[in-house]
């Protein structure tokens, strides 16, 4: 019976509810944007003038209404979950491998390597987001690529110090001594040595950061400098909502309530990760 | 000595303006076990890491293999890592937590010999696993499963998987209860037979050391102040030091005269009173001076050197020609 | 627990059992636990890493995780203690009952100076005034043999070396006159010329003041040097307890014969073999029937392996839980 690091810290999340039930709810909204909208009878782009600004209801077949331009929102609001979770899936991942390849390097190898990394790290962070993402835009054009690039080039510098911290902390343990005077090169050290030892607390904030990203990717719509018509994400939504809030509520609540159930569970699901990585040994 | 695998010369580390070690010299044969002793912050784990450049050293020479490892490029010095390895004090803090018993054994195999097949791998791993008396099946799993002795055993499995030529043990048993200790030193004792590994063994525990050790030197702040045969440095030590060291060894011959309530009268050993000195309150002149029953004026000008006794015995004390020990 | 009649015991364990529960399964880190420690005596405890000694005491003391559970009884002079309330506990706990353990650097408040620290422990059992307690605190360092005790009044524990720092452990925790100081492998983490100085130091603090000490030991030579009687203990229960002359000249128990066979020896033939228990102790979860130590015993028995030997007075003051003891 091999209880193995990573084994340990499953079973100490079964054995929390919270994050059981958080991460059943992530994965029920996940879900459902990717298989929802093929349920529905409607589209993301067709204009049904016939209802514009209808309430929801199940005659007219808008289970969650539509908007201002006769589109059906349940189709939007979950072909705009599945954008927003892609770009918080996709920046995620670009931020922890960027993060994790740089703080790993920079804490392991130290001296003026590591100086001149974080001198790095401190001026990209000193950079306005909004500016990088404007940035980018330009260069890029409106591409949906392009801004989770956005995003998880900037989310990576928090990874890279992060993982660099924790890099440090183990620099000095004696099977990182003992890797080295087994004659290890130092890509092996930091590949099988450094990365699965500080891969733990990390995975764990990324999955933190996952609701951030997310929420500036809403806010980055918000202000148009995100996604596009006609395509969607909870953000674009949650804009137009807002201005139809008084008259057609449920244009700012569909969008809004799924990005606070995606939010909330994520953040408790984190919770339970670290809580179960914290109590391995 | 003709032809010694190590030749350490005037070896010194400094960690800032102390010196954690001066002036070390000493060979160690093929086949031969070293034993270093000391006390805590003595230098003794500072040598052993400085000694495979594992911390780099201020001044000084190991030759080994027709080079100066202290100066040799990168590769090189991988290269000759294969033939000298460590075993490190605390077994299960040297074990990556992340990595299989199996992976740890197998990394050296991977390392220096990437030509080999995974079953081949498998093979030399599950016979060094018998060899140190842990089981296959153990190789699957991950070090906090296993106690200090087996950790140790695992250790010391790694460090042999490439029958390195010198062995550096640093406080190999120390963390272990003293009922497991010699199962340790028993295992050390049988793979030097079985390989011919030279080991520099290194231990504040006289005990341990005497028993492995065919020569043994003293070390005191940094610095050696005896070197001898073992036999001749426990019969007769020639430094204060090693004297008082020798004497805080409980002698289990006179636990048998236990005090009673009232507490018998030890009679008089030869003592060193307090401590070693902190790092950076190093006495001048003869670092033990403070503490040594025999000290005079003239230990305090000069630092003694390592002079000869007679023979491989060495001393590094002015007095040395003058103290009769009883 | 002996029926010999005993003078009132300072310290009365009776039946002490210490259990966890970790992921379903039950550790048990003290089984069965009845000793006594009688005023002005010493009694080391001896065993391996994960006999259950510092858990027994740690039980005395309070100082258990919340997820323990405890059986048995607890009485200090008198008065049961096991699963006081902290407030209860910490009239006695600290003053009349003490304890040292073996790493001071973690046992002392990094950030507080060592004099301060002193201070402090008069300050809240006895209402000193601060003055009053720092002059106590500097002759306490005087009775523990600290160098220049009025500087150190002044340093911080880093700044001291461990010999040091465990003298004023030792101080602070005669700062009350205690009437029972346990000590968790004191000497463990020490060099072996300061171990033999805290054992002399303990020594005559004992001869000095009546007090009674707990010593927790695994290495026999420390014990041998300071204890009036000595209690062995395995897998969480006592297998053997005597007068330390006795236990010395003539092992009972096995697990007690080859203990002291380990103890360090200048002076055997060299070339022989360490001498050195087969295996390793058994994990706190394993619950075996029979002797815990028979898979180890040289002298194990079918009947060893399918009935636990309970705890037998053998002589006065003497006891031993075996099915084959030596003979003496």
């Amino acid at each position: 019976m091999s209880a193995g690091p990573w084994r340990e810290a499953a079973r100490a999340l079964r054995a929390d509810k919270g994050g059981v039930a958080a991460l059943l709810v992530v994965a029920l909204l996940v879900a459902a944007a990717i298989v929802g909208p093929a349920l529905s009878p409607n589209d993301l782009e067709t204009l049904d003038w016939t209802h514009v600004a209808a309430d929801p209801g199940f005659a007219h077949a808008h289970w969650f209404g539509t908007d201002r331009l006769g589109r059906d929102l349940f189709v939007r609001t979950l072909e705009g979950a599945r954008v927003s979770m892609a770009v918080g899936l996709l920046a995620g991942i670009v931020s922890l491998g960027l993060g994790l390849a740089f703080g790993a390097v920079a804490g392991y190898v130290g001296g003026r390597t590591d100086d001149l990394m974080m001198r790095f790290i401190e001026i990209m962070s000193g950079l306005p987001l909004i500016f990088f993402v404007i940035f980018l835009n330009v260069i890029f054009g409106r591409n949906p690529f392009a801004l989770f690039f956005a995003i998880g080039a900037v989310g990576w510098l928090t990874t890279a110090r992060i993982v660099r911290g924790q890099t440090l902390s183990i620099r000095r343990k004696e099977y990182i001594e003992a890797a080295i005077a087994s004659g290890a090169r130092t890509p092996r050290i930091i590949l099988k040595h450094v990365v699965p030892n500080v891969i733990g607390p990390v995975i764990v904030y990324a999955t933190l950061t996952v609701p951030q990203i997310i929420l500036f990717e809403s806010f980055l719509s918000f202000l148009g400098l995100g996604i596009q018509e006609p395509r969607a994400s909870l953000g674009t939504l949650i804009a137009e909502g807002a201005g139809e809030m008084e008259a057609a509520p449920w244009m700012l609540l569909a969008p809004g309530l799924f990005l606070v159930a995606l939010m909330v569970s994520l953040n408790i699901f984190g919770d339970g990760l670290r809580d179960a990585f914290g109590q391995r040994r | 000595m003709n032809d010694p695998l190590l030749q350490v010369r005037d070896l010194g580390v400094d960690f800032g303006a102390r010196a954690a070690l001066d002036a070390v010299s000493f060979d160690v044969a093929r086949g031969e076990t070293v034993g270093l002793v000391g006390e805590s912050g003595a230098g003794k784990s500072t040598l052993a890491r400085a000694v495979l450049r594992l911390i780099p050293a201020s001044r000084g020479a190991v030759l080994w293999g027709g080079e100066d490892l202290l100066t040799c490029d990168a590769r090189a010095l991988r290269r000759h890592r294969r033939d000298l390895q460590i075993v490190f004090q605390d077994p299960l803090a040297s074990l990556n937590p992340r990595m299989t018993v199996g992976e740890a054994l197998a990394e050296p195999l991977k390392i220096f010999e990437p030509e080999l097949a995974a079953g081949q791998r498998r093979a030399r791993v599950d016979r060094m696993l018998e060899r140190v008396g842990l089981t296959v099946p153990m190789s699957a799993r991950y070090p906090h499963e296993f106690s200090g002795g087996q950790c140790q055993r695992i250790g010391i499995a790694r460090a042999m998987m490439q029958e390195p030529k010198l062995l550096v043990c640093d406080e190999p048993v120390s963390s272990l209860d003293v009922s497991i200790q010699g199962q340790i030193v028993n295992l050390l004792a049988d793979l030097q037979r079985e390989f011919g590994t030279a080991m520099l063994f290194i231990s504040h525990n006289l005990a341990v050391v005497r028993h492995l050790s065919h020569r043994v030197m003293v070390i005191y702040c940094g610095r050696i102040v005896e070197t001898a045969s073992c036999d001749e440095l426990f019969a007769a030590p020639a430094h204060p030091y090693t004297r008082a060291l020798l004497a805080a060894v409980p002698d289990p011959t006179r636990i048998f005269e236990a005090p009673g309530p009232d507490g018998a009268p030890a009679p008089a050993r030869p003592r060193a009173a307090g401590e070693a000195p902190p790092g950076g309150e190093i006495p001048s002149g003869c670092a033990f001076r403070d503490r040594c029953a025999y000290a005079q004026e003239a230990c305090a000008a000069a630092v003694p050197r390592l002079e000869s006794l007679g023979g491989i015995h060495a001393v590094a004390c002015h007095r040395r020609r003058e103290l009769v020990y009883s | 627990m002996n029926s010999a009649p005993a003078r009132t015991a300072t310290l009365c364990l009776e039946s002490l059992r210490v259990s966890y529960t970790h992921a379903g399964s039950a550790i048990d880190a003290v089984r069965d636990v009845s000793l006594a420690v009688r005023a002005g005596e010493c009694l080391g405890i001896v065993g391996e890493s994960g006999a259950g000694k510092t858990q027994a005491f740690m039980a005395v003391m309070g100082l258990l995780a919340s997820n323990a559970r405890t059986g048995g009884s607890v009485r200090f002079e008198g008065e049961e203690i096991l699963g006081l309330a902290p407030d209860a506990l910490n009239r006695v706990r600290g003053s009349k009952l003490t304890m040292i353990f073996q790493d001071p650097m973690t046992s002392l408040t990094p950030h507080l100076k060592v004099g301060v620290q002193l201070a402090e422990v008069l300050v809240r059992h006895r209402g000193a005034s601060w003055a009053d307690a720092q002059r106590a605190a500097l002759r306490a360092l005087e009775r523990v043999h600290v160098p220049a005790p009025a500087r150190r009044l002044k340093q911080y524990p880093h700044e001291l070396s461990g010999g040091m720092r465990q003298r004023v452990m030792i101080a602070m925790s005669l700062m009350c006159e205690p009437a029972l100081l346990i000590a968790d492998e004191p000497t463990s983490a020490l060099d072996v010329t300061v171990q033999a100085q805290i054992v002399e130091l303990l020594r005559a603090l004992r001869l000095d003041s009546g007090l009674s000490i707990a010593l927790i030991s695994h290495d026999f030579g420390v014990v041998a040097g300071l204890a009036d009687r000595v209690a062995v203990m395995y897998a969480g229960r006592i297998v053997e307890s005597a007068h330390t002359a006795l236990l010395l000249r003539g092992p009972r128990h096995p697990y007690t014969d080859l203990l002291l066979k380990c103890v360090p020896n200048l002076r055997a033939p060299r070339g022989a073999r360490m001498p050195s228990l087969p295996g390793q102790p058994p994990a706190a979860s394993a619950a075996s029937r029979g002797c815990a130590f028979a898979p180890r015993c040289p002298r194990a028995s079918d009947l060893c392996r399918a009935e636990r030997p309970l705890l037998r007075g053998i002589e006065p003051e003497s006891e031993v839980a075996c099915h084959h003891p030596l003979e003496p």
